[in-house]
This record gives C-alpha cells, structure tokens and sequence, in this order.
C-alpha cells in the first residue's frame, strides 16, 4: 500500500503531481515537488533519519514541525537538516546522518 | 538593527490574531514566524470547530487559517517566514535567525516598542521502554504528516491519550485510510468530548480507559505494542499485559506552553497544571508583568484555537490602545466584547476548569503588579 493519502473525503484529491528526483544514500528516488524531505522519505518507505551520537539507535519522525531534531539528515553535505520542516529540490543528496553528521561520525 | 513598532512572535491563530487588530487600527506590524507558511497548527485542523456562530464554529481550521492569511494581507502585516525567535532581552529586543537549515542563516536583531509573545505550545512526551523507536510520534506530527504532507506516518496505529486531540487526530487518521488499533487512556474515564469518542468507537476502534503503553518493540522501528491495565495507584496490574500489532504509536498526552522567550526577557511565571505547566502572567490585556511584552495563545495556557484568537484579539487592541491609535473608550468597548466570547468559549465542565485557573493567574498577575509599585515606591522614597 503506497502511504500518499491521494484520495480524502475533506481535503479532495491531491493533485499535486509535479515530482523531482532525489537521491537517498545512493539511491534515486521520486518526490512530490516542494514537499518536505520527512514526507518524501515517508511515501518511499523511509523512516531512519539518523542514529544517534552515543548508542547509534534510530530515530525518526517524532514532532514533525521542526521543534525535536529527531528527523536531522545531512542534505547536500550539510549534517542537522531538520527534514520535517525542509522541502525537497531536484537533484538534493540526502544521507542518513550518523551521530552529529561529521566526518569521523560513522556507523 | 531594525527598528519595528510592534513585532508578534509566532504567525498561529492567537498572533496573527493581534497582527490584524493592531494592524487595522493603524499600527506598523511585523510576524516572524519559524514555518514556510504562517498559520500555526490551523493548517492541519480539518475538522470544524465546536462553539456559537460568533466563535466561527461549524468552520474548518484550514479555512479559518486561510481567512486570518488574508486579513493580515489586507491589514499590511508584514510576515517573516522561515524567522525563529532565538532570543529575547532586554530592551524589547528580539534574536531572529532567518532562512532554513539548508540555506545560509542570517541574524537580525529587532527592537520593537511592542512585543506580542504567541509561540505556543510542544507536545508533552511519555517515556516507556523503547519509546526512542522510529514509529514512536507525537499525535501531533502524525495529524501534519496526513492533513498537511498528504502521507500516512504508518499502517497501523495505536493512539496513547483521549483528550480531544487523541480523539480527533484517530479519527483524522482513519480519514487518511490508516488503521487505527486502539487507544489507551490512563485515566478512567476518556478526556475529550463525547462527541469526537463515539465517532472513533462507532468505527470498532477500541478505547481501553485505565490503561497505558509499557513497550514499543521492534528491530529499529514500532512493530509491537505491549499495553497494560492499571490499577487506582496508575501502576502496572501484572497479568494484564497486551501485545498489539502496530508500527505507530502516537502520543497524545497533552501540551506544554512554550514560555522560554518570556522567561528570557524577565516575564514572571507561575505553574498551573490546568494551564499546561508555566505560564507567564498576565493581565486583561494580555500584557504579562514586563510592560509592553504581552503573551497569548497556548503559551499563556494550553486552550483551543477559538480562545487563541479571542486572547489575540485582545493583545492587539490593547497594543492599539497604548499606542493611541485608538481612544480608551473604544478600546474598552472592543475589549468587554471579546471578554464576553471568551466566557462563552470558557463554559462547560471542559471551559469551566481553565476559566478559573485563568482567573487565578490574573490575579497573581494584579498582586505581582501591586508589588512592583510597592517596590517602585519604596525604592524612590529610599532615594
């Protein structure tokens, strides 16, 4: 089951279909265009955004208005992109971002 | 620095509620608001709201956040996006970072005679064991990933509290095409409406009251509950334990008043569980014990949409008024009638609660001032 919610009794359907390309630890994948990284992430199956500095546990998704950092990836090299709240561009390189997402910080 | 007559920190319904009013009277106003788009948390509320006609019920969240966009624009109000509020301090200065994570950030620092604080509120976490699993959300993010974003957070979903948000956000779920598994509520008796709680049980959604989460398990995300009863102590009943098949569990456990900035600025607080945890005082113009910064919406009290507005409404004509943009008899008048729908918002066994814990604060808020007085007059009788 795809989880885009295309079809909704209230908000009508969604015709938003305009897509770019991005790239998620080496692989290409679609995204609505304009939408937030979290989402695009979500719909292609993706919920590990980072491990974190210490334990290397997963986190994702958790306040989804920018407030907790949990969904921080590294976006076109640049570590703490707080996904939930940063829209996706053709062409972004998104990595999972291990630890505060420095060199040096790998799984 | 940039100088600015009046800047409203947070563009939700209580913010840009008190742009427009002091907008249309003639003030200069400014919104910096941390989002893409202003409108706070209205945007994911597609659901109509509860009170009279004059509280715009029967209408939509979303439509009430698009009629408040253009409003400010008619008004004038300038509005900052992507803008965090990083700092406040004296003198009415404000710390703004600009530009999102991706982007080179750039500061500005804002001197504004009047400050409007509407930050609003967090979402209150419960810890269990595993609750760090990805698939572990706040009811909140999970209402924005299918209202807002148009994706579900998940398949399966298990719904922690029944507060009205618990209730809706089930429900909204449900709309989106998720399965919603169950919803826990420690208490014993569901905390929300009647209304939004036959909706979701109509549905077959079970609502185990007297219950709570011990464990999200899983191999690095959600992909079991474990639920429990409790007992009149909210202790774990051994022997009652629940495994549920689910990859989400949401998290509706309350709100918590963002006050920091507030605080930063030396705005006193008092702690009132019924207003959510610290709250700034303040009186019945909004205007918390620091003269010229006033605060409204969640941060002065976790409430509905409704009251933000009305608390919003109320901090822009007063900030009209200080800055004589109206006379004191017109703002007085405007003043009383938006009390009026406030306690027309604040009645019911709901209403009632957070009505007297407002009347507390405010006078806590009327004592503090009194002995600042004191304090300002001993102080010149000493010199």
């Amino acid at each position: 089951m795809s989880l885009r919610v295309k079809e909704h009794v209230i908000l009508g359907e969604d015709r938003a279909d305009e897509m770019v390309e991005i790239t998620v630890d080496g692989q290409k994948m679609k995204a609505k265009k304009g939408e937030m990284i979290l989402a695009a992430l979500l719909a292609n199956g993706i919920i590990i955004n980072r491990y974190t500095v210490k334990r290397k546990e997963p986190r994702g998704l958790f306040c989804g208005i920018g407030q907790c950092t949990d969904c921080a990836m590294v976006v076109d090299g640049k570590p703490n992109v707080r996904t939930c709240i940063t829209p996706v561009k053709e062409g972004m390189v998104i990595e999972t971002q291990h630890g505060t997402g420095k060199r040096g910080d790998k799984e | 620095m940039i100088k600015k007559e009046v800047v409203v920190i947070g563009g939700g319904p209580s913010g840009l509620a008190a742009a427009i009013e002091a907008a249309q009277r003639g003030a200069e106003v400014l919104v910096v608001d941390s989002n893409l788009k202003a409108g706070g948390q209205l945007f994911k509320q597609i659901h109509k709201f509860f009170g009279s006609s004059a509280h715009r019920s029967g209408t939509r969240g979303i439509d009430i956040g698009t009629e408040l966009l253009e409003e400010a624009e008619k008004y004038g109000v300038e509005i900052w996006l992507n803008s965090v509020a990083i700092g406040l301090f004296q003198e009415k200065k404000i710390a703004v970072e600009r530009g999102l994570d991706v982007e080179d950030k750039k500061l500005e620092i804002i001197e504004a005679e009047k400050i409007v604080i509407a930050s609003g509120a967090s979402e209150n976490a419960v810890r269990f064991k595993g609750w760090t699993l990805p698939g572990v959300m706040g009811a909140g993010a999970a209402q924005t990933m299918i209202n807002v974003n148009r994706v579900l957070p998940g398949e399966r979903i298990l719904m922690i509290g029944s507060g009205n948000v618990g209730l809706i956000v089930s429900y909204q779920l449900m709309q989106a095409g998720a399965d919603v598994v169950a919803l826990v509520e420690a208490a014993p008796k569901i905390g929300g409406y009647g209304v939004h709680a036959s909706k979701i049980t109509r549905a077959g959604v079970p609502i185990y009251t007297k219950h709570t989460v011990i464990e999200a398990r899983g191999d690095k995300r959600v992909e079991e509950a474990v639920i429990c009863e409790l007992d009149e102590k909210w202790q774990p009943v051994a022997g009652t334990e629940k495994t549920l098949k689910v990859d989400t569990i949401a998290i509706a456990a309350g709100l918590k008043p963002l006050v920091e900035l507030a605080v930063m600025h030396g705005c006193e607080c008092i702690f009132d569980p019924l207003l959510g945890g610290w709250v700034p005082l303040h009186d019945k113009n909004m205007e918390s014990t620091y003269p010229g910064i006033y605060v409204v919406g969640d941060i002065a009290g976790i409430e509905e949409a409704n009251t933000a507005l009305e608390e919003g409404k109320l901090a822009g004509i007063a900030i009209a008024e200080a800055l004589d943009y109206i006379s004191s008899e017109e703002a007085k008048k405007l003043k009383d009638e938006t009390w009026e729908r406030l306690k027309g918002l604040r009645m019911g066994p709901f209403g009632e609660k957070r009505m007297l814990a407002k009347e507390q604060l405010l006078a806590a808020a009327e004592a503090a001032k009194g002995s600042a007085e004191e304090h300002q007059i001993a102080a010149s009788a000493g010199a």
